[in-house]
Protein backbone atom coordinates (compact mmCIF):
# COMPACT_ATOMS: atom_id res chain seq x y z
CA UNK A 1 0.00 0.00 0.00
CA UNK A 2 0.95 3.13 -0.85
CA UNK A 3 1.34 5.97 2.17
CA UNK A 4 0.72 9.19 1.28
CA UNK A 5 2.29 10.89 3.98
CA UNK A 6 4.36 13.57 3.36
CA UNK A 7 1.77 16.14 3.22
CA UNK A 8 0.08 15.63 6.19
CA UNK A 9 3.36 15.69 8.73
CA UNK A 10 2.35 19.48 10.30
CA UNK A 11 -0.59 17.43 11.46
CA UNK A 12 0.33 14.12 12.21
CA UNK A 13 0.93 14.69 15.81
CA UNK A 14 -1.82 16.76 17.31
CA UNK A 15 -3.37 15.41 20.33
CA UNK A 16 -6.88 14.42 18.66
CA UNK A 17 -4.71 12.72 15.82
CA UNK A 18 -3.11 10.58 18.64
CA UNK A 19 -6.52 10.28 20.49
CA UNK A 20 -8.05 9.19 16.79
CA UNK A 21 -5.03 7.05 15.93
CA UNK A 22 -5.49 4.95 19.60
CA UNK A 23 -9.29 4.61 19.13
CA UNK A 24 -8.41 3.16 15.33
CA UNK A 25 -6.08 1.09 16.51
CA UNK A 26 -8.42 -0.09 19.50
CA UNK A 27 -11.23 -0.59 16.89
CA UNK A 28 -9.01 -2.65 14.87
CA UNK A 29 -7.62 -5.20 17.25
CA UNK A 30 -10.64 -6.13 18.84
CA UNK A 31 -12.11 -7.08 15.59
CA UNK A 32 -8.81 -8.58 14.34
CA UNK A 33 -8.90 -10.94 17.47
CA UNK A 34 -12.39 -11.96 16.86
CA UNK A 35 -11.24 -12.38 13.24
CA UNK A 36 -8.24 -14.70 13.80
CA UNK A 37 -9.91 -16.55 17.23
CA UNK A 38 -12.10 -19.44 15.55
CA UNK A 39 -8.95 -20.32 13.68
CA UNK A 40 -6.27 -19.98 16.54
CA UNK A 41 -8.63 -21.95 18.43
CA UNK A 42 -8.80 -24.99 16.03
CA UNK A 43 -4.86 -25.30 15.60
CA UNK A 44 -4.71 -24.86 19.54
CA UNK A 45 -7.88 -27.43 19.64
CA UNK A 46 -6.09 -30.12 17.76
CA UNK A 47 -3.31 -30.80 20.50
CA UNK A 48 -5.96 -30.89 23.22
CA UNK A 49 -7.31 -34.26 24.61
CA UNK A 50 -11.25 -34.68 24.72
CA UNK A 51 -11.56 -33.84 28.27
CA UNK A 52 -9.22 -30.65 27.71
CA UNK A 53 -11.62 -29.40 24.80
CA UNK A 54 -14.59 -29.45 26.88
CA UNK A 55 -13.50 -28.11 30.06
CA UNK A 56 -15.21 -25.49 32.14
CA UNK A 57 -13.43 -22.49 32.50
CA UNK A 58 -12.40 -22.76 29.00
CA UNK A 59 -8.52 -22.19 28.54
CA UNK A 60 -7.07 -21.33 25.60
CA UNK A 61 -3.37 -23.31 24.89
CA UNK A 62 -3.80 -26.97 25.26
CA UNK A 63 -1.99 -29.05 28.57
CA UNK A 64 0.94 -30.35 25.99
CA UNK A 65 1.28 -30.34 22.52
CA UNK A 66 0.80 -33.88 21.68
CA UNK A 67 0.01 -34.94 18.10
CA UNK A 68 -2.02 -38.25 19.44
CA UNK A 69 -5.54 -36.21 17.37
CA UNK A 70 -3.27 -35.95 14.25
CA UNK A 71 -2.63 -39.58 14.26
CA UNK A 72 -6.38 -40.48 14.96
CA UNK A 73 -7.09 -39.01 11.37
CA UNK A 74 -5.06 -41.94 9.81
CA UNK A 75 -6.70 -44.60 11.90
CA UNK A 76 -10.17 -43.19 11.22
CA UNK A 77 -9.80 -42.22 7.91
CA UNK A 78 -7.87 -43.84 4.87
CA UNK A 79 -6.39 -40.05 4.78
CA UNK A 80 -3.67 -40.47 1.63
CA UNK A 81 -6.32 -41.95 -0.25
CA UNK A 82 -8.99 -38.67 0.17
CA UNK A 83 -5.89 -36.27 0.00
CA UNK A 84 -5.27 -38.29 -3.53
CA UNK A 85 -8.79 -37.63 -4.76
CA UNK A 86 -8.76 -34.26 -3.69
CA UNK A 87 -5.28 -33.43 -5.53
CA UNK A 88 -6.70 -35.78 -8.55
CA UNK A 89 -9.57 -33.19 -8.99
CA UNK A 90 -7.71 -30.11 -8.05
CA UNK A 91 -4.78 -30.78 -10.56
CA UNK A 92 -7.15 -30.90 -13.56
CA UNK A 93 -9.12 -27.90 -12.35
CA UNK A 94 -5.84 -25.63 -12.60
CA UNK A 95 -4.57 -27.49 -15.68
CA UNK A 96 -8.62 -27.49 -17.46
CA UNK A 97 -9.24 -23.71 -15.97
CA UNK A 98 -5.71 -22.21 -17.39
CA UNK A 99 -5.91 -23.83 -20.73
CA UNK A 100 -9.69 -23.21 -21.35
CA UNK A 101 -9.57 -19.77 -20.48
CA UNK A 102 -6.95 -18.67 -21.50
CA UNK A 103 -7.26 -19.52 -24.85
CA UNK A 104 -10.89 -18.23 -24.47
CA UNK A 105 -10.07 -15.32 -23.49
CA UNK A 106 -7.15 -14.71 -26.23
CA UNK A 107 -10.20 -14.65 -28.19
CA UNK A 108 -12.28 -12.37 -26.79
CA UNK A 109 -9.41 -9.60 -26.46
CA UNK A 110 -6.76 -10.08 -29.16
CA UNK A 111 -8.84 -11.08 -32.51
CA UNK A 112 -11.01 -8.67 -34.00
CA UNK A 113 -14.39 -10.28 -34.96
CA UNK A 114 -18.13 -9.19 -35.73
CA UNK A 115 -19.38 -9.10 -32.56
CA UNK A 116 -17.13 -9.95 -30.12
CA UNK A 117 -17.88 -7.95 -27.52
CA UNK A 118 -21.74 -8.78 -27.61
CA UNK A 119 -20.81 -12.20 -27.27
CA UNK A 120 -18.68 -11.11 -24.18
CA UNK A 121 -21.57 -9.98 -22.58
CA UNK A 122 -23.05 -13.24 -22.62
CA UNK A 123 -20.57 -14.49 -20.88
CA UNK A 124 -20.47 -11.87 -18.24
CA UNK A 125 -24.02 -12.70 -17.51
CA UNK A 126 -24.00 -16.79 -17.39
CA UNK A 127 -21.52 -15.37 -14.37
CA UNK A 128 -24.54 -14.41 -12.27
CA UNK A 129 -26.83 -17.64 -12.91
CA UNK A 130 -27.03 -19.46 -9.66
CA UNK A 131 -25.41 -22.93 -9.69
CA UNK A 132 -28.66 -24.09 -8.39
CA UNK A 133 -30.61 -23.47 -11.84
CA UNK A 134 -28.47 -26.18 -13.32
CA UNK A 135 -27.84 -28.32 -10.73
CA UNK A 136 -30.09 -30.19 -10.94
CA UNK A 137 -30.22 -30.88 -14.90
CA UNK A 138 -26.66 -31.69 -15.03
CA UNK A 139 -26.81 -33.62 -12.48
CA UNK A 140 -29.26 -36.03 -14.37
CA UNK A 141 -27.01 -35.56 -17.83
CA UNK A 142 -24.22 -37.03 -15.81
CA UNK A 143 -26.50 -39.93 -14.58
CA UNK A 144 -27.74 -40.62 -17.74
CA UNK A 145 -24.06 -40.25 -19.36
CA UNK A 146 -22.93 -42.91 -16.37
CA UNK A 147 -20.71 -40.06 -15.20
CA UNK A 148 -22.10 -40.10 -11.04
CA UNK A 149 -19.53 -41.96 -9.03
CA UNK A 150 -16.51 -40.87 -11.14
CA UNK A 151 -14.42 -37.81 -10.96
CA UNK A 152 -15.60 -36.53 -14.60
CA UNK A 153 -18.25 -34.21 -13.37
CA UNK A 154 -15.64 -32.17 -11.38
CA UNK A 155 -12.51 -32.52 -13.68
CA UNK A 156 -14.02 -32.75 -17.32
CA UNK A 157 -16.10 -29.78 -17.34
CA UNK A 158 -12.99 -27.74 -16.35
CA UNK A 159 -11.92 -27.76 -19.85
CA UNK A 160 -14.81 -26.01 -20.95
CA UNK A 161 -14.02 -22.01 -19.63
CA UNK A 162 -15.01 -20.82 -16.73
CA UNK A 163 -16.57 -17.03 -17.20
CA UNK A 164 -15.10 -15.33 -13.92
CA UNK A 165 -11.79 -16.56 -14.98
CA UNK A 166 -12.50 -15.58 -18.79
CA UNK A 167 -13.13 -12.46 -17.72
CA UNK A 168 -9.96 -11.83 -15.11
CA UNK A 169 -7.51 -13.13 -18.23
CA UNK A 170 -9.35 -10.88 -21.09
CA UNK A 171 -9.04 -8.02 -18.86
CA UNK A 172 -5.62 -8.31 -18.55
CA UNK A 173 -4.84 -9.25 -22.59
CA UNK A 174 -6.68 -6.17 -23.61
CA UNK A 175 -4.78 -3.82 -21.99
CA UNK A 176 -1.26 -5.22 -23.81
CA UNK A 177 -0.63 -3.50 -26.50
CA UNK A 178 -1.83 -4.01 -30.44
CA UNK A 179 1.53 -3.99 -31.25
CA UNK A 180 2.81 -7.26 -30.19
CA UNK A 181 0.90 -9.43 -32.34
CA UNK A 182 1.17 -6.92 -35.35
CA UNK A 183 4.46 -6.91 -35.73
CA UNK A 184 4.83 -10.90 -35.39
CA UNK A 185 2.10 -11.32 -38.07
CA UNK A 186 4.26 -9.50 -40.49
CA UNK A 187 6.76 -12.32 -39.96
CA UNK A 188 4.39 -14.53 -40.75
CA UNK A 189 3.57 -15.97 -37.13
CA UNK A 190 0.62 -17.76 -36.92
CA UNK A 191 -2.64 -17.00 -34.53
CA UNK A 192 -1.36 -19.86 -32.24
CA UNK A 193 2.14 -19.08 -31.51
CA UNK A 194 1.51 -15.29 -31.23
CA UNK A 195 -0.46 -16.61 -28.04
CA UNK A 196 1.39 -19.53 -27.22
CA UNK A 197 5.03 -17.49 -26.99
CA UNK A 198 4.35 -14.36 -26.82
CA UNK A 199 0.97 -13.39 -24.85
CA UNK A 200 1.06 -16.44 -22.33
CA UNK A 201 4.76 -15.30 -21.09
CA UNK A 202 3.56 -11.62 -20.49
CA UNK A 203 -0.18 -12.95 -18.88
CA UNK A 204 1.87 -14.64 -16.02
CA UNK A 205 0.65 -12.75 -13.30
CA UNK A 206 -3.22 -13.07 -14.45
CA UNK A 207 -2.65 -16.82 -15.21
CA UNK A 208 -1.06 -17.52 -11.44
CA UNK A 209 -4.22 -15.98 -10.11
CA UNK A 210 -6.09 -17.68 -12.11
CA UNK A 211 -4.25 -21.23 -11.20
CA UNK A 212 -4.71 -19.94 -7.05
CA UNK A 213 -8.52 -19.28 -7.89
CA UNK A 214 -8.61 -22.55 -9.52
CA UNK A 215 -6.90 -24.29 -6.54
CA UNK A 216 -8.91 -22.61 -3.89
CA UNK A 217 -12.32 -23.37 -5.02
CA UNK A 218 -11.60 -27.27 -5.89
CA UNK A 219 -9.62 -27.59 -2.73
CA UNK A 220 -12.44 -26.00 -0.34
CA UNK A 221 -15.50 -27.44 -2.72
CA UNK A 222 -17.96 -29.20 -0.37
CA UNK A 223 -21.32 -29.03 -3.16
CA UNK A 224 -19.71 -30.41 -5.97
CA UNK A 225 -18.32 -33.31 -4.47
CA UNK A 226 -21.46 -33.95 -2.32
CA UNK A 227 -23.40 -33.95 -5.69
CA UNK A 228 -21.63 -35.62 -8.12
CA UNK A 229 -19.38 -38.24 -6.40
CA UNK A 230 -21.30 -41.02 -4.67
CA UNK A 231 -18.84 -43.81 -4.52
CA UNK A 232 -17.04 -43.60 -0.99
CA UNK A 233 -13.83 -44.69 -2.64
CA UNK A 234 -13.84 -40.97 -4.03
CA UNK A 235 -14.87 -38.91 -1.69
CA UNK A 236 -12.29 -36.12 -1.28
CA UNK A 237 -11.08 -34.48 2.57
CA UNK A 238 -14.30 -32.24 2.65
CA UNK A 239 -16.42 -35.02 2.11
CA UNK A 240 -14.46 -37.52 4.50
CA UNK A 241 -14.79 -34.58 7.39
CA UNK A 242 -18.37 -34.49 6.75
CA UNK A 243 -18.44 -38.04 6.89
CA UNK A 244 -16.54 -38.07 10.51
CA UNK A 245 -18.38 -35.31 12.08
CA UNK A 246 -21.93 -37.56 11.12
CA UNK A 247 -20.49 -40.63 12.87
CA UNK A 248 -22.94 -41.06 16.22
CA UNK A 249 -19.89 -39.94 18.68
CA UNK A 250 -17.89 -37.02 16.99
CA UNK A 251 -14.55 -36.62 18.24
CA UNK A 252 -13.98 -33.33 17.98
CA UNK A 253 -9.95 -33.03 18.78
CA UNK A 254 -10.04 -35.33 15.98
CA UNK A 255 -11.79 -33.01 13.31
CA UNK A 256 -10.31 -30.16 14.29
CA UNK A 257 -6.98 -31.74 14.13
CA UNK A 258 -8.29 -32.72 10.26
CA UNK A 259 -9.69 -29.25 9.92
CA UNK A 260 -6.02 -27.95 10.55
CA UNK A 261 -4.18 -29.94 8.18
CA UNK A 262 -7.19 -28.72 5.06
CA UNK A 263 -6.48 -25.32 6.41
CA UNK A 264 -2.39 -25.54 6.39
CA UNK A 265 -1.46 -25.85 3.29
CA UNK A 266 -3.86 -23.01 2.21
CA UNK A 267 -2.55 -20.63 4.89
CA UNK A 268 1.22 -21.33 3.51
CA UNK A 269 0.60 -20.80 -0.41
CA UNK A 270 -1.52 -17.84 1.13
CA UNK A 271 1.79 -16.30 2.30
CA UNK A 272 3.77 -17.33 -0.32
CA UNK A 273 1.69 -16.18 -3.07
CA UNK A 274 0.06 -13.05 -1.11
CA UNK A 275 0.61 -11.07 -4.04
CA UNK A 276 -1.52 -12.86 -6.45
CA UNK A 277 -4.49 -13.78 -3.72
CA UNK A 278 -4.94 -9.81 -3.63
CA UNK A 279 -4.36 -9.34 -6.78
CA UNK A 280 -7.27 -11.14 -7.98
CA UNK A 281 -9.45 -10.23 -6.30
CA UNK A 282 -9.17 -6.73 -6.80
CA UNK A 283 -9.37 -7.55 -10.46
CA UNK A 284 -12.87 -9.16 -9.65
CA UNK A 285 -14.43 -6.27 -8.43
CA UNK A 286 -13.81 -3.75 -11.16
CA UNK A 287 -15.70 -4.84 -13.70
CA UNK A 288 -18.69 -2.46 -12.44
CA UNK B 1 -14.26 -2.12 -39.93
CA UNK B 2 -13.49 -4.98 -42.10
CA UNK B 3 -12.79 -8.15 -40.76
CA UNK B 4 -10.48 -10.66 -41.72
CA UNK B 5 -11.98 -13.94 -42.31
CA UNK B 6 -9.14 -16.22 -41.32
CA UNK B 7 -8.99 -13.83 -37.62
CA UNK B 8 -13.13 -14.95 -37.67
CA UNK B 9 -12.31 -18.47 -38.29
CA UNK B 10 -8.90 -18.54 -35.42
CA UNK B 11 -11.43 -16.62 -33.15
CA UNK B 12 -14.28 -18.65 -33.20
CA UNK B 13 -11.11 -21.50 -32.45
CA UNK B 14 -9.52 -20.24 -29.69
CA UNK B 15 -13.31 -19.71 -27.38
CA UNK B 16 -14.49 -23.00 -28.82
CA UNK B 17 -13.96 -24.67 -25.70
CA UNK B 18 -16.28 -21.76 -24.30
CA UNK B 19 -19.17 -22.03 -26.81
CA UNK B 20 -19.08 -26.56 -26.33
CA UNK B 21 -19.45 -25.84 -22.45
CA UNK B 22 -22.27 -22.79 -22.90
CA UNK B 23 -24.11 -25.07 -24.85
CA UNK B 24 -23.62 -28.27 -22.72
CA UNK B 25 -23.26 -27.27 -19.78
CA UNK B 26 -25.15 -23.85 -19.44
CA UNK B 27 -27.69 -23.61 -21.84
CA UNK B 28 -28.97 -26.99 -22.61
CA UNK B 29 -29.31 -27.44 -18.71
CA UNK B 30 -31.55 -24.27 -18.11
CA UNK B 31 -33.76 -25.13 -21.33
CA UNK B 32 -34.26 -28.36 -19.91
CA UNK B 33 -34.91 -27.15 -15.92
CA UNK B 34 -37.44 -24.65 -17.46
CA UNK B 35 -38.95 -27.64 -18.93
CA UNK B 36 -38.87 -30.45 -16.03
CA UNK B 37 -39.77 -27.21 -13.66
CA UNK B 38 -43.09 -27.95 -15.41
CA UNK B 39 -43.18 -31.55 -15.00
CA UNK B 40 -43.35 -34.03 -12.13
CA UNK B 41 -40.13 -35.58 -12.52
CA UNK B 42 -38.79 -38.28 -9.63
CA UNK B 43 -35.96 -39.57 -11.70
CA UNK B 44 -37.05 -43.17 -11.33
CA UNK B 45 -39.72 -42.34 -13.87
CA UNK B 46 -39.92 -39.95 -16.99
CA UNK B 47 -40.74 -36.45 -16.68
CA UNK B 48 -44.37 -36.04 -16.95
CA UNK B 49 -46.33 -32.26 -17.88
CA UNK B 50 -48.34 -31.22 -15.38
CA UNK B 51 -48.17 -27.49 -16.20
CA UNK B 52 -47.90 -24.88 -13.76
CA UNK B 53 -48.55 -27.19 -10.56
CA UNK B 54 -45.33 -27.07 -9.17
CA UNK B 55 -45.44 -23.22 -9.14
CA UNK B 56 -48.81 -23.26 -7.66
CA UNK B 57 -47.79 -25.80 -4.80
CA UNK B 58 -44.67 -23.76 -4.28
CA UNK B 59 -47.36 -21.04 -2.28
CA UNK B 60 -49.27 -23.58 -0.42
CA UNK B 61 -45.92 -25.39 0.68
CA UNK B 62 -45.03 -24.45 5.02
CA UNK B 63 -41.73 -25.30 3.99
CA UNK B 64 -41.28 -23.22 0.88
CA UNK B 65 -42.66 -20.19 2.48
CA UNK B 66 -40.16 -20.72 5.85
CA UNK B 67 -36.93 -20.95 3.76
CA UNK B 68 -38.02 -17.64 1.60
CA UNK B 69 -38.66 -15.99 4.88
CA UNK B 70 -35.45 -17.06 6.55
CA UNK B 71 -33.84 -15.64 2.93
CA UNK B 72 -35.37 -12.46 3.43
CA UNK B 73 -34.49 -12.23 6.99
CA UNK B 74 -30.51 -12.56 5.98
CA UNK B 75 -31.88 -10.08 3.48
CA UNK B 76 -33.00 -7.93 5.59
CA UNK B 77 -30.94 -8.14 8.47
CA UNK B 78 -27.54 -9.93 7.10
CA UNK B 79 -26.89 -8.05 4.17
CA UNK B 80 -26.90 -4.55 5.76
CA UNK B 81 -25.14 -5.53 8.88
CA UNK B 82 -22.18 -7.77 6.63
CA UNK B 83 -21.70 -4.46 4.25
CA UNK B 84 -21.80 -1.77 6.65
CA UNK B 85 -19.29 -3.45 8.81
CA UNK B 86 -17.04 -4.15 5.73
CA UNK B 87 -17.15 -0.69 4.50
CA UNK B 88 -16.33 0.47 8.30
CA UNK B 89 -13.29 -1.67 8.50
CA UNK B 90 -12.28 -0.40 5.02
CA UNK B 91 -12.47 2.79 6.00
CA UNK B 92 -10.07 2.36 8.70
CA UNK B 93 -7.87 0.22 7.04
CA UNK B 94 -7.51 2.80 4.39
CA UNK B 95 -7.07 6.05 6.86
CA UNK B 96 -3.95 7.90 6.06
CA UNK B 97 -2.71 7.42 10.00
CA UNK B 98 -2.47 3.61 10.34
CA UNK B 99 0.89 1.68 9.88
CA UNK B 100 0.01 -1.62 9.81
CA UNK B 101 -2.57 -1.73 7.05
CA UNK B 102 -1.03 -4.84 5.58
CA UNK B 103 -1.20 -6.95 8.84
CA UNK B 104 -4.91 -6.35 9.51
CA UNK B 105 -5.63 -6.82 5.81
CA UNK B 106 -4.43 -10.28 6.30
CA UNK B 107 -6.23 -10.78 9.34
CA UNK B 108 -9.45 -10.22 7.45
CA UNK B 109 -8.58 -12.62 4.75
CA UNK B 110 -7.57 -15.14 6.30
CA UNK B 111 -11.47 -16.54 6.95
CA UNK B 112 -12.10 -16.74 3.07
CA UNK B 113 -9.23 -19.20 2.36
CA UNK B 114 -11.13 -21.63 5.20
CA UNK B 115 -12.87 -24.57 3.47
CA UNK B 116 -16.49 -24.65 4.17
CA UNK B 117 -16.42 -28.01 6.46
CA UNK B 118 -13.87 -26.67 8.25
CA UNK B 119 -15.52 -22.91 9.14
CA UNK B 120 -18.56 -24.93 9.29
CA UNK B 121 -17.35 -27.19 12.33
CA UNK B 122 -15.83 -24.11 14.43
CA UNK B 123 -19.39 -22.56 13.74
CA UNK B 124 -20.76 -25.78 15.33
CA UNK B 125 -17.75 -25.96 18.30
CA UNK B 126 -18.21 -22.16 18.84
CA UNK B 127 -21.28 -21.39 19.03
CA UNK B 128 -22.92 -24.12 20.79
CA UNK B 129 -23.89 -23.69 24.74
CA UNK B 130 -20.87 -23.86 26.54
CA UNK B 131 -18.78 -23.09 23.66
CA UNK B 132 -16.21 -20.24 23.05
CA UNK B 133 -18.76 -17.53 22.17
CA UNK B 134 -20.66 -17.81 25.02
CA UNK B 135 -17.41 -18.52 27.42
CA UNK B 136 -16.37 -14.89 26.02
CA UNK B 137 -19.94 -13.44 26.58
CA UNK B 138 -19.60 -14.80 30.08
CA UNK B 139 -16.68 -12.20 30.82
CA UNK B 140 -18.90 -9.78 30.35
CA UNK B 141 -21.53 -11.44 32.64
CA UNK B 142 -23.59 -12.06 29.99
CA UNK B 143 -25.22 -15.61 29.69
CA UNK B 144 -25.32 -16.20 26.02
CA UNK B 145 -28.18 -18.70 24.40
CA UNK B 146 -27.77 -21.99 23.06
CA UNK B 147 -27.29 -20.09 19.77
CA UNK B 148 -27.45 -23.50 16.86
CA UNK B 149 -30.65 -25.08 18.75
CA UNK B 150 -32.41 -21.58 19.37
CA UNK B 151 -35.14 -20.63 16.93
CA UNK B 152 -34.48 -17.05 18.07
CA UNK B 153 -30.71 -17.07 17.78
CA UNK B 154 -29.75 -19.68 14.94
CA UNK B 155 -30.13 -17.21 12.05
CA UNK B 156 -27.93 -13.99 14.28
CA UNK B 157 -25.33 -17.41 14.25
CA UNK B 158 -25.25 -17.37 10.39
CA UNK B 159 -25.17 -13.32 10.57
CA UNK B 160 -22.02 -13.84 12.27
CA UNK B 161 -20.95 -16.22 9.93
CA UNK B 162 -21.23 -13.68 7.14
CA UNK B 163 -19.32 -11.34 8.61
CA UNK B 164 -16.42 -13.28 9.35
CA UNK B 165 -16.07 -14.09 5.67
CA UNK B 166 -16.08 -10.44 4.43
CA UNK B 167 -11.97 -10.67 3.29
CA UNK B 168 -13.09 -10.32 -0.26
CA UNK B 169 -15.41 -6.92 -0.19
CA UNK B 170 -12.79 -5.38 1.96
CA UNK B 171 -10.10 -5.95 -0.31
CA UNK B 172 -12.33 -5.09 -2.97
CA UNK B 173 -13.52 -1.82 -1.18
CA UNK B 174 -9.67 -1.08 -0.42
CA UNK B 175 -9.47 -0.84 -4.17
CA UNK B 176 -12.19 1.30 -4.56
CA UNK B 177 -10.90 4.36 -1.66
CA UNK B 178 -7.66 4.25 -2.98
CA UNK B 179 -9.15 5.77 -6.24
CA UNK B 180 -10.62 8.78 -4.59
CA UNK B 181 -8.56 11.43 -5.07
CA UNK B 182 -7.04 12.62 -1.52
CA UNK B 183 -7.37 16.44 -2.65
CA UNK B 184 -11.33 16.23 -1.81
CA UNK B 185 -10.63 15.18 1.76
CA UNK B 186 -7.88 17.99 1.71
CA UNK B 187 -10.48 20.27 0.53
CA UNK B 188 -13.16 18.99 2.93
CA UNK B 189 -10.92 19.34 6.30
CA UNK B 190 -10.18 23.13 5.22
CA UNK B 191 -13.53 23.49 4.98
CA UNK B 192 -13.89 21.84 8.30
CA UNK B 193 -15.83 18.60 8.03
CA UNK B 194 -14.73 16.46 10.81
CA UNK B 195 -14.09 13.11 10.32
CA UNK B 196 -18.04 11.76 9.76
CA UNK B 197 -19.08 14.11 7.68
CA UNK B 198 -16.17 13.59 4.65
CA UNK B 199 -17.45 9.72 5.32
CA UNK B 200 -20.59 10.50 4.47
CA UNK B 201 -20.49 13.26 2.19
CA UNK B 202 -17.41 12.12 0.10
CA UNK B 203 -16.31 8.31 0.99
CA UNK B 204 -19.67 6.52 0.69
CA UNK B 205 -20.76 8.03 -2.40
CA UNK B 206 -17.77 8.07 -4.42
CA UNK B 207 -17.74 4.05 -3.14
CA UNK B 208 -21.24 3.85 -4.33
CA UNK B 209 -20.64 1.70 -7.31
CA UNK B 210 -18.01 -0.33 -5.40
CA UNK B 211 -21.17 -0.88 -2.68
CA UNK B 212 -23.43 -2.06 -4.95
CA UNK B 213 -21.15 -4.86 -6.73
CA UNK B 214 -20.50 -5.93 -3.16
CA UNK B 215 -24.12 -6.09 -2.44
CA UNK B 216 -25.18 -7.49 -5.29
CA UNK B 217 -22.71 -10.66 -4.77
CA UNK B 218 -23.60 -10.87 -0.95
CA UNK B 219 -27.22 -11.29 -2.02
CA UNK B 220 -26.84 -13.51 -4.72
CA UNK B 221 -24.72 -15.31 -2.21
CA UNK B 222 -27.53 -15.53 0.67
CA UNK B 223 -29.82 -16.72 -1.98
CA UNK B 224 -27.84 -19.88 -3.11
CA UNK B 225 -26.65 -20.01 0.55
CA UNK B 226 -26.74 -24.35 1.37
CA UNK B 227 -23.44 -25.68 2.13
CA UNK B 228 -23.29 -23.79 5.40
CA UNK B 229 -26.69 -24.67 6.76
CA UNK B 230 -26.64 -28.36 5.65
CA UNK B 231 -23.73 -28.95 7.46
CA UNK B 232 -24.75 -26.16 10.61
CA UNK B 233 -27.57 -27.15 11.06
CA UNK B 234 -29.48 -29.01 8.74
CA UNK B 235 -31.92 -26.35 8.22
CA UNK B 236 -33.19 -26.84 12.09
CA UNK B 237 -34.21 -25.69 14.81
CA UNK B 238 -37.78 -26.38 13.39
CA UNK B 239 -37.27 -24.62 10.15
CA UNK B 240 -35.56 -21.71 11.28
CA UNK B 241 -32.21 -22.06 9.22
CA UNK B 242 -33.93 -23.52 6.41
CA UNK B 243 -32.48 -21.40 3.75
CA UNK B 244 -33.82 -21.05 -0.24
CA UNK B 245 -30.98 -22.97 -1.70
CA UNK B 246 -30.93 -25.99 1.06
CA UNK B 247 -34.50 -26.48 0.69
CA UNK B 248 -33.85 -26.40 -3.29
CA UNK B 249 -31.35 -29.24 -2.64
CA UNK B 250 -33.29 -31.16 -0.42
CA UNK B 251 -36.28 -31.39 -2.63
CA UNK B 252 -33.67 -32.67 -5.57
CA UNK B 253 -32.02 -35.10 -3.69
CA UNK B 254 -33.73 -35.97 -0.61
CA UNK B 255 -36.99 -36.03 -1.80
CA UNK B 256 -36.02 -36.64 -5.33
CA UNK B 257 -38.88 -34.02 -6.53
CA UNK B 258 -36.64 -33.31 -9.26
CA UNK B 259 -39.42 -30.55 -11.16
CA UNK B 260 -40.75 -29.00 -7.58
CA UNK B 261 -36.63 -27.87 -7.06
CA UNK B 262 -36.05 -26.74 -10.98
CA UNK B 263 -39.66 -24.67 -10.37
CA UNK B 264 -37.21 -23.44 -7.04
CA UNK B 265 -34.65 -22.85 -9.01
CA UNK B 266 -36.62 -20.54 -11.77
CA UNK B 267 -38.08 -18.78 -9.03
CA UNK B 268 -34.98 -18.04 -7.50
CA UNK B 269 -33.43 -16.66 -10.56
CA UNK B 270 -36.62 -14.56 -11.53
CA UNK B 271 -36.10 -12.65 -7.64
CA UNK B 272 -32.33 -12.37 -7.92
CA UNK B 273 -32.53 -10.21 -10.99
CA UNK B 274 -34.98 -8.52 -9.45
CA UNK B 275 -33.05 -7.44 -6.62
CA UNK B 276 -29.69 -6.76 -8.83
CA UNK B 277 -32.66 -4.71 -11.02
CA UNK B 278 -33.96 -2.26 -8.63
CA UNK B 279 -30.72 -2.11 -6.30
CA UNK B 280 -28.85 -1.14 -10.05
CA UNK B 281 -32.05 1.38 -10.09
CA UNK B 282 -31.21 2.72 -6.68
CA UNK B 283 -27.90 3.43 -6.47
CA UNK B 284 -28.94 5.27 -10.11
CA UNK B 285 -25.55 2.93 -11.78
CA UNK B 286 -23.65 4.83 -14.16
CA UNK B 287 -25.07 8.19 -13.94
CA UNK B 288 -23.25 11.44 -13.47
CA UNK B 289 -20.20 9.17 -11.83
CA UNK B 290 -17.64 11.75 -10.59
Amino acid sequence: MKKRKIKYDSIEYSPSVIARKVVMYAILTLISVAFVAPIAFMFLGSFKMTKELARVPFKWMPDSFNFTNFKAVFEKIPFFLYLKNTLIIVFFNMIGSLVSNSLVAYGFSRIKWPGRDKVFILVIVTMILPFQITMVPLYLMFNKWGWIGTFLPLTFTCFFGYPFYIFLIRQFLIGLPAELSESAKIDGAGEFRIFWQLTLPLAKPVLATVAIFAFMKSWNDYIGPLIFLSDQKLYTLSLAASMLKSNLDPQWTVLLALGSMMVMPVLILFFVLQKYFIQGVTMSGIKG
Amino acid sequence: MDYRKKDIRNALLFISPWIIGFLVFTLYPILSSLYYSFCEYKVIKAPVFIGLRNYINLFGDKSYLAALGNTVYMLIFGVPVTTVTAVAVSILLNNKHLHHAGIFKVVFFIPTLVPTIVACFLWIWMFQSGGIVNTVLGYFGISGPAWLSSITYAKPAFIFYMIWTIGNAVIIYLAGLQDIDPNLYEAAEIDGAGFIRQTMSITIPLLRSTILYNMVTLIIGVFQWFAEPLIITEGGPGNATLFYSLYLYQNAFRFFKMGYACAMGWVLLVISLAIILVLFKVFKFGEAEN
